[in-house]
């Protein structure tokens, strides 16, 4: 019996180069714990029977519904799409297919990554394996929940301001935002052209790190792409000699940050300085002031631009009218739920004639600002550290009636979005029985140096990745 | 009052580039509907531009031929609008920083050279082409229903953007003859109006003879030969002069021009202002060219015809001179020259004759038509027209033409002459009282009756000694 609650990638590989098990049982063994157990949790929006690359060899994983996936129905959570089955794969996607990965599924987000909790989703929302009253994050809850509850040992998600750290703090994972432009974005369906990276989540830092070697790179179908100035290094035990952390002073002056939220954090700074870490304070004014707005501005503009191929002609559902114009307006009215619709306003008014300096142009001006302030700051530190969301999980409901409260919950994951820096979430701890997570930040390409300090806090924290409601 | 017309162009170059501008799909025509494209130009969730390094190339070539300036780094914006030709709902375009600007073209006119300033020539990708079936003005609004092929969609286009310095009808059409010349020498695109790959707007706008104002313009789209071109400026100027002196204003609007009519039809108003909503497209990283780059293709321009015009002009009359490098002849002709062929007879030769038969001017051997050229008036008609028309082909001598002799004995061609002139008892008295025009209708009546076989210059000759008799 595999115990898929516990397996991490690393382990499965290992079983699987010893020929302990196949890759098809693995594939096998994780749709049979969704079946038992997704109906509480609705991870996944569709299950993948019948993997063509079973035999792959490889280990098994789970993809956010925004990776297209040739054959199989890729929807980004959005009515709009229902029904839509790619004619390709998303690089990523055949990235992992040509290491033999059998997909498990394709998993719940908000609709096209706009959200905080994946109570946006179009097919429901999903429930976070911790506590199912609460929200698993966003808008990646559906990865992040299936690696939580065992239903995946890793998984793909998609992350613009937030959406693969916030959800992997939410549920107790490890997750890596990587460097802008070290992942390709080809078949991702786009939500902010210049914000959206594609990475992993996993139980630990190493198999983030494993999962990313085989991602990441230069991709000839994505001219934003580069090739790794380094190859991925597997961290290995060690102290963290050696290694600035920079704190930035704003994050505590942030309304709306728990106490149990803020205890977990200074444990873990704590616990670095045991390790050999030197820690000290660095000033991000403009990024904590402005990167909200900033951010709000930039993803919605780019958003609208981007969803306007949705309109009906090629594909996905169509709402026949009488004129051409109306066939458009009732499609995209009857397809795209609220958040969408909230954004594409937002972005074709901050893009519109007379308004794009004051501020679509104004915005990446500030942007340009954040990204020499983060560059000063990480060059008198090898990482900074914050908490990556200011509360632990929320009860589903609870904000889904206030979308400025919503995106308060990405105030610590966008500034170094906006600076198109790596970011990994680490497990500190927990508070209310919920998983606090922390988030360390790199200098552009330096995810080796983020492995290695994830990698010595993970060990050091001992957190236990198993929500405790599932443990036997 | 004296008016005075002002137009600027608009001009779209299709490339002939193997690719499409963003996609590996082909970009050639023909194929059957929807059968050259991809996730990419269909804008499929997900799918990525990825930019056609040829057609970057191409644009900046064009822009140093034009004289323009090369920008150091161009950036492509996207341009948002809802059209179900336009996949992605926005097309990718060289917007506020294109990668050429502020170039100048030459045209040489009867009356001086005309400096043409080139505002701007940009790289976009072009849109799909759509019909509307059923309702009325084949316009989407009304249509039963409309169908799209996507073949054309995502394929690159240069945008020319000249500067209000055009005067008139003939100057227009002047320089968009050279244009295009420089386009299809560049081998950058076939630029045939009929085919789409040479697309022109025309802006015009008239004010009174030496004023400097700009007043109100009027675009004219759907220009599909040159000499369209000319007749829409002239009607469009005509129009606007009328409403001035009528007392009116003209509005800005658009027309389309309808050839067969020598109409302009305006275009149904918007119903509301276009907002393109221009931003820099984040899927591409902007165009820097290297220095290397630039100058390398910097050498690999040719001659520029402007220039070549005023060089043959001082050898022949400018028109024909025009004539001769727009239709892409030049080179034919002085290679023809210096192998000893009269200058204007070998121009005669070459822009009617050998372009009235279809013979590639490039598969001509000059030597050999030179002699052609020499013998014209020599050698029978048929054997003159049948050597030109074979001039073309590989290993072609014009010796056995030229054996060929005509008949000149006036013995033989009398009789023939008396003939005609006995038949014509009319035109002799017309041409005796002073139509001396005629004389071309007896001589062409005589080389009739020889089937083309005698000198028409003693057959000349004899026919006027006849008549004045």
């Amino acid at each position: 019996m595999i115990d898929t609650l516990r397996l991490t990638a690393e382990q499965a590989l290992g079983m699987l180069e010893r020929r302990e098990v196949s890759s098809a049982e693995l594939h096998r063994a994780y749709l049979e714990a969704a079946a038992a157990r997704d109906g509480e949790i609705h991870a996944y929006l569709r299950l993948v029977e019948d993997g063509e690359d079973g035999e792959g060899g490889g280990v098994p994983i789970a993809l956010k519904d925004v990776i297209s996936t040739k054959g199989v129905e890729t929807t980004a959570g959005s009515r709009i799409l229902a029904g839509y089955v790619p004619v390709f794969d998303a690089t990523v996607a055949a990235r992992c297919r040509a290491a033999g990965m059998p997909v498990i599924g394709k998993t719940n987000t908000d609709e096209f990554a706009m959200g905080s909790s994946t109570e946006n989703s179009a097919y429901g929302p999903s429930h976070n394996p911790w506590d199912p009253a609460r929200v698993p994050g966003g808008s990646g809850g559906g990865t992040a929940a299936a690696v939580s509850a065992g239903l995946a040992p890793w998984g793909l998600g998609s992350d613009t301001g937030g959406s693969i750290k916030q959800p992997s703090a939410l549920c107790g994972n490890v997750g890596l935002r990587p460097t802008y432009g070290t992942v390709s974005r080809f078949g991702i369906v786009a939500f902010a052209s210049s914000l959206d990276q594609i990475g992993p989540v996993a139980k630990t830092v190493r198999d983030v790190a494993l999962l990313y070697s085989i991602i990441a790179g230069r991709d000839a179908n994505d001219s934003t792409t580069v090739q790794l100035p380094e190859p991925v290094r597997l961290p290995e035990d060690e102290r963290l000699d050696g290694l600035r952390i920079g704190i930035p002073k704003q994050v505590w002056e942030l309304a709306g940050i728990e106490h149990g939220v803020r205890a977990s954090f200074e444990a873990a700074v704590d616990l670095a300085r045991g390790l050999g870490a030197e820690v000290g304070e660095c000033d991000l004014p403009l990024s904590f002031a402005y990167g909200m707005a900033c951010y709000y501005l930039i993803a919605p503009a780019e958003a609208s631009s981007n969803l306007a191929r949705y309109d009906g002609v090629r594909y996905g559902p169509r709402v026949e009218a009488a004129t051409y114009r109306e066939m458009v307006e009732r499609t995209r009215d009857e397809g795209f739920g609220d958040e969408p619709k909230r954004r594409i306003m937002l972005g074709t008014y901050a893009l519109s004639a007379g308004y794009y300096d004051a501020f679509y142009g104004q915005a990446q001006k500030v942007r340009t600002l954040l990204i020499r302030e983060h560059r000063d700051a990480l060059e008198r530190f090898h990482v900074l550290a914050t908490p990556t969301s200011p509360t632990v999980a929320f009860p589903l409901g609870d904000k889904a009636s206030d979308p400025l409260a919503m995106y308060a919950c990405d105030l610590l994951t966008i500034p170094s979005c906006l600076a198109g820096l790596p970011g990994l979430n680490v497990p500190s701890g927990l508070s209310q029985g919920l998983p606090v997570g922390l988030q360390l930040i790199g200098r552009q390409f330096g995810e080796n140096t983020l492995f290695r300090t994830g990698h010595a806090l993970e060990r050091a924290l001992g957190f236990d990745t198993v929500p405790a409601r599932l443990r036997t | 009052m004296s008016w005075e017309t002002v137009v600027g162009l608009e001009i779209h170059v299709q490339l002939k580039t193997r690719t499409k501008m963003f996609c590996r799909c082909p970009a050639g025509f023909g194929a059957g509907e929807n059968t050259q494209t991809c996730p990419v130009c269909l804008g499929f969730p997900g799918a990525l531009p990825v930019m056609n390094r040829t057609a970057v190339e191409w644009t900046i070539k064009l822009g140093l031929a034009l004289g323009c300036a090369i920008a150091p780094r161009a950036v492509f914006a996207r341009k948002n609008y809802f059209y179900p030709d336009l996949p992605k709902g926005y097309q990718i375009s060289q917007y506020d920083m294109p990668s050429c600007t502020d170039g100048r073209m030459l045209v040489p006119m009867p009356e001086g050279e005309l400096a043409v300033g080139i505002v701007r020539a940009h790289l976009e990708e072009d849109a799909a082409k759509t019909v509307h079936v059923g309702g009325h003005s084949g316009r989407i609004g009304g249509a039963d229903y409309s169908l799209v092929d996507y073949n054309r969609g995502g394929t690159p286009l240069v945008e020319i953007v000249t500067a209000p310095d055009i005067r008139s009808a003939e100057e227009a059409k002047r320089f968009l003859q050279l244009l295009r010349q420089t386009v299809v020498e560049l081998g950058i695109s076939d630029a045939e109006m009929e085919k789409g790959t040479l697309r022109v707007d025309a802006n015009v706008s008239v004010r009174p003879r030496g004023s400097d104002e700009m007043r109100t313009r009027c675009e004219i789209k759907n220009l599909n030969s040159f000499s369209y071109i000319a007749r829409g400026i002239e009607a469009e100027a005509a129009r606007q002069i009328e409403v001035w002196e009528s007392g009116g204003e003209v509005r800005q609007e658009t027309f389309d021009f309808d050839a067969g009519s020598g109409r302009l039809t305006p275009r149904r108003a918007k119903e509301e202002a276009d907002d393109y909503r221009y931003f820099p497209e984040p899927d591409l990283v902007p165009v820097e060219p290297p220095a290397e780059m630039i100058e390398r293709l910097r050498a690999e321009l040719p001659e520029p015809p402007a220039a070549r015009i005023v060089r043959l002009a001082r050898a022949l009359e400018l028109e024909r001179a025009a004539v001769l490098v727009t239709g892409g002849l030049d080179r034919l002709w002085e290679a023809t020259v210096a192998a000893g062929a009269d200058r204007l007879a070998a121009a005669n030769v070459i822009a009617n004759n050998l372009v009235g038969a279809g013979v590639d001017p490039g598969a001509v051997d000059a030597a050999e038509l030179a002699k052609l050229v020499a013998a014209r008036d020599r050698i029978p008609r048929q054997a003159f027209d049948e050597a030109i028309a074979r001039a073309g082909d590989a290993g072609f001598a014009a010796a056995p033409y030229l054996a060929r002799e005509a008949v000149s004995d006036a013995s033989e061609l009398d009789p023939l002459i008396d003939a005609v002139l006995a038949a014509n008892p009319g035109q002799v008295a017309a041409f005796r009282g002073g139509k001396e025009g005629l004389l071309g209708f007896f001589v062409g009546q005589v080389m009739k009756e020889t089937g083309g076989s005698a000198n028409p210059r003693v057959v000349s000759d004899l026919v006027r000694a006849k008549l004045l008799a």
